[in-house]
């Protein structure tokens, strides 16, 4: 369906393995940083959301579905994450993978009671992003729209939280 | 042109022979299966998945998770049944609740029946198996192995 993991990595430039998520957490210096790649997709209302929207801030960009059980657990952490930073500079993104789209994505949302933005994704999403096949797999965005890191696979909350407060303090970025 | 059509019919063939697979999940070649007008035979799809994977089985635990799930345009004969192995309960760092899956090896029958006015050849059926496999970590994007088998009505 999407391309392999090896894309994303190359996207990422660095040597980071499913079986090595743990370990590379971190985010990385600015010098070693891409540019995200920009997109433009729908959210539940029918609006274009393009990550272009949100330059200036710190984005969690996260691939998931509704068919992915670790995707579920970080929901509730990403919940909070929108709350306590959304002031802050920083902003959570959802981009659904679930091919039959809002039609399931959207009760979804509204029963996990989801406070952030959500857009439904391709294949071509994926493939921008280096083919993404693995969820969930998130990248956290800085605020000069440049991924920092990412995680593939459910990790922790406080690995997430680390990453979240280096990058609004505009910390490990040189 | 006769040779063309012999030519497709053994790439046919050399196709039904050969493992499928897609992602972590291959599917051997089926033995070929030999079927009487009238009557039904069954088939053993013999399913290997790579460790550390699992997939949901054809009943999962939760209504979010997609079943493991084995579709055939069988024409002219017919699928009367797909038996799917029992999941076995499993508990994930992700899953609040043990979760009904399948590790490992396991086999799908499928048996086929040959309807009186069948003619008799050789009939090359595709079926396709649709999976969703994670590992205590991550999920695989839901993914169809293609797969192929013969079937000699007389």
């Amino acid at each position: 369906m999407f391309a392999a993991v090896p894309g994303l990595l190359s996207l990422m430039s660095c040597a980071t393995t499913p079986a090595t998520v743990d370990a590379a957490a971190s985010v990385k210096p600015v010098k070693e940083r891409k540019k995200a790649p920009e997109f433009a997709l729908k959210d539940v209302d029918g609006k274009v959301v393009r990550l272009s929207d949100y330059k200036g801030k710190v984005v969690l960009l996260n691939f998931w579905a509704t068919w992915c059980g670790p995707c579920k657990v970080e929901i509730p952490w990403f919940i909070d994450f929108e709350k306590a930073n959304k002031d802050k500079g920083f902003a959570v993104l959802g981009v659904a993978m679930d091919e039959e789209g809002w039609e399931i994505v959207k009760p979804y949302l509204g029963e996990k009671g989801v406070n952030y933005r959500v857009v439904v994704g391709d294949d071509s999403t994926a493939t921008l992003y280096g083919g993404v096949d693995s969820l969930p797999t998130t990248f956290l965005i800085d605020r000069d729209g440049k991924i920092a890191t990412v995680h593939i696979g459910l990790v922790s909350k406080a690995e997430y939280a680390k990453d979240i407060a280096a990058l609004l303090a505009g910390t490990s970025s040189k | 042109m006769q040779k063309t059509l012999r030519l497709y019919w053994l790439a046919l063939l050399a196709s039904s022979l050969a493992a499928q697979s897609a992602g972590p999940l291959t599917v051997d070649a089926p033995q070929k299966i030999v079927i009487a007008k009238g009557q039904s035979a069954s088939v053993k799809l013999h399913v290997k998945l790579a460790p550390g994977h699992h997939t949901n089985s054809n009943t999962p635990s939760e209504d979010y998770l997609i079943p493991l799930r084995f579709t055939m345009q069988a024409e002219p004969l017919v699928v009367e049944s797909v038996v799917y192995p029992k999941g076995h309960d499993e508990k994930y760092s992700f899953s609040e609740k043990p979760l009904s899956v399948l590790t490992g090896d396991f086999d799908i029958i499928v048996k086929l029946t040959a309807p009186a006015t069948a003619q008799s050849q050789m009939h090359v059926l595709v079926g396709k198996l649709r999976y969703q496999a994670c590992t205590d970590k991550i999920c695989l994007s839901p993914k169809t192995v293609e797969v192929r088998l013969t079937a000699d009505v007389r």
